[in-house]
């Protein structure tokens, strides 16, 4: 039945009703799509802005920009690499940290935990995911950063510090706050959102596989290497990832206890900047021109790297998914 | 212990070893992660239950070095703020997700939007106040309250589109197919179905992304900026608690400090509050 014959059929009123409602559909259609739309323009919007607003700076320096130390107000020379190697060292030992103990909180929670206790710890793993980021820098600036002077930095100088190779890694005073601080705190930061990515990706390995591996009298430890982490490699480098691209942009934990020093210094112990520091702390003060072109250079280009990082991590995450539904 | 005397005593051994050092080191991660949880409360309660009393909520801000104040204006701007965030972000995300989910099955157009949106969800927040300054504070020349809630806007919304979509579609497509069946056009059925069977989903969706931007500092730097003053002006400079809270932590003075500690800890059982009433909601609603 096509449709002419079937508004035929139809009264003149019903059809009125009928056009009223397919103009009303059209409508909520094209409704909807406008706002799903209103993301993408967003995104590039973000885009369009910050490469605009960081011409002036990218136009001066060129892309030595981003391979430049200088960091002169005042002298209107401006360079990004401190900011840039600060925010990549300080994500990269988050990752170093939090990597290992997430995947330890994900096997505790998805193989050792008794059945009851599952949920509220899952809970309690997700409630630190959500404690907002300025109160992990407050806490890192007033208690972690006192007690890691007193007791981390010289333990850490103590023994890593005099290994050659690795010395310079570990010297300086003892002042608490600089680039390992800040790591340490971020490390702390992503823990539960690695975490709970790998918990879920766990979870999603057919119990079948598992339990022919118990079967054949497999402890739990080969289970989990051999059996849960092949199988959800991919799933695991993704929530990885997602991690580090939150350390990468992380602003207030990081801003309290880096120290915001524009300097460069091999010693994790010096303070040093990120990028989103050091736009925390100067944007606000930044007089148009050249300073300011330069902190939204800073901010283009943390952009872009956390979006590659995100983007890699989405792909990863998506392609599990999709294999499980493959599979099941 | 004939069977025993056929496997390898040693490799057995060491396995069984290997065994209980991994889930001891992995018993020690969760014991660190719950320190750390505790940790992070205790101290917040220590430190903060002293400054929290009525006046932290009917004064204003003191100057710097004076003694007494309160917090009033900045819990009132954050207030004003975040409704005001909700407000505009939450018939967006609907829209959009009804979208994705009613139309967006297989077009290639919705996979975009979705992948943009699970980026836009871990953006660098500091970037979007750059942006809002940009597009927004460098227009009108001046920060204002309305700045900062488009700032958060942006950050609640891709949290309101992807919990919407997902909410929708575990609504049963029979459901759908029965009001379609009836005659019903597809906004209707999108409305008063699809929305309406999700919706415990839908309001944990937004109380999500309530939750998320109530903590959320960095955006509001650079748009909202802070007041020293009560003020009730969307179109004027706010006072605001996470950035209160970031200027009176960085100070010297023992009384912001104190402050700061005060509004630290009702931001945080704010947003731990949030977090676990729309569990709670949400579970009993999918048992029930």
């Amino acid at each position: 039945m096509n449709t002419s014959q079937s508004s035929d059929m139809l009264t003149p009123q019903a059809e009125k009703i009928l056009k009223i409602q397919r103009m009303q559909d059209f409508l909520f259609h094209k409704t909807t799509l406008f706002f799903a739309l209103s993301v993408l323009i967003t995104l590039l919007g973000i885009i369009i802005s910050l490469v605009i607003n960081a011409w002036p700076a990218l136009k001066a320096f060129g892309p030595g920009f981003f391979f430049t130390v200088e960091w002169d107000i005042i002298n209107g020379q401006f360079g990004g690499l401190i900011a840039i190697f600060g925010t990549v060292v300080t994500a990269l030992i988050a990752l170093l940290i939090a990597v290992p103990l997430s995947f330890g909180v994900a096997v505790f929670l998805t193989e050792t935990c008794p059945i009851p206790l599952r949920r509220p710890l899952g809970t309690a793993v997700e409630l630190l995911a959500a404690v907002p980021s300025i109160i992990y820098g407050m806490f890192g600036l007033f208690i972690f950063a006192p007690l890691y002077a007193e007791y981390i930095q010289p333990a850490l100088a103590a023994t890593l510090g005099q290994i050659p190779g690795v010395h310079y890694l570990f010297a300086g005073a003892f002042n608490g706050i600089g680039i390992l601080c800040a790591g340490l705190i971020l490390a702390m930061m992503i823990l539960p959102f690695i975490a709970s990515v790998m918990r879920d990706v766990f979870e999603i390995v057919p119990p079948v596989l598992k339990e022919s591996a118990y079967g054949i009298g497999c402890t739990t430890w080969e289970v989990v290497n051999k059996i849960v982490l092949p199988y959800t490699k991919t799933g695991v480098i993704g929530g990885i990832m997602l991690g580090l691209g939150r350390a990468l942009g992380e602003t207030m934990a990081v801003t309290f206890v880096i120290g915001n020093a524009h300097k460069l210094s091999a010693s994790l112990f010096a303070p040093g900047n990120s990028i989103a520091s050091t736009l925390a702390n100067e944007f606000g003060e930044a007089e148009p021109g050249l300073h300011f072109s330069s902190l939204f250079a800073l901010g283009l280009a943390l952009f872009v790297i956390t979006f590659i990082v995100l983007a890699l991590a989405k792909l990863m995450l998506a392609r599990m998914e999709a294999g499980q539904g493959k599979k099941t | 212990m004939i069977v025993q005397s056929n496997m390898n005593a040693s490799i057995y051994r060491a396995r069984k070893r290997t065994n209980i050092i991994g889930m001891a080191l992995s018993m020690f991660a969760m014991a660190l992660g719950m320190v750390f949880l505790l940790w992070i409360l205790g101290v917040l309660l220590v430190k903060g239950f002293s400054s929290v009393n009525l006046q932290m909520f009917i004064a204003s801000t003191p100057a710097p070095g004076s003694e007494g104040g309160g917090l009033a204006n900045a819990i009132m701007g954050s207030l004003l703020i975040v409704v005001s965030c909700t407000l505009i972000s939450t018939p967006i995300g609907v829209l959009a997700g009804i979208y994705l989910s009613e139309y967006g099955a297989r077009s290639k157009f919705a996979a975009l939007t979705r992948f943009v949106t699970d980026i836009m969800l871990s953006a660098p927040s500091i970037v979007i106040g750059l942006f809002v300054y940009a597009i927004l504070v460098a227009q009108v020349r001046h920060f204002s309250g309305w700045a900062g809630t488009v700032a958060l806007a942006l950050i609640a919304i891709p949290v309101v589109v992807r919990t919407t979509e997902n909410m929708l579609q575990l609504v049963p497509g029979s459901l759908r197919e029965a009001a379609y069946a009836l005659g019903a056009p597809k906004w209707k059925v999108a409305f008063s179905v699809t929305l309406k069977a999700a919706q415990s989903g839908v309001v944990t969706g937004i109380l999500l992304a309530l939750a998320r931007v109530s903590g959320e500092t960095a955006p509001l730097l650079f748009t909202a900026l802070n007041n020293q003053f009560f003020s009730m002006n969307m179109n004027t400079p706010m006072a605001n608690l996470p950035v209160v809270i970031f200027q009176f932590a960085m100070s010297p003075y023992e009384n912001w400090v104190n402050l700061a500690w005060g509004g630290a800890l009702l931001i945080t059982f704010v947003v731990l509050g949030l977090n676990i009433i729309t569990r709670v909601v949400f579970r009993s609603k999918v048992q029930g």
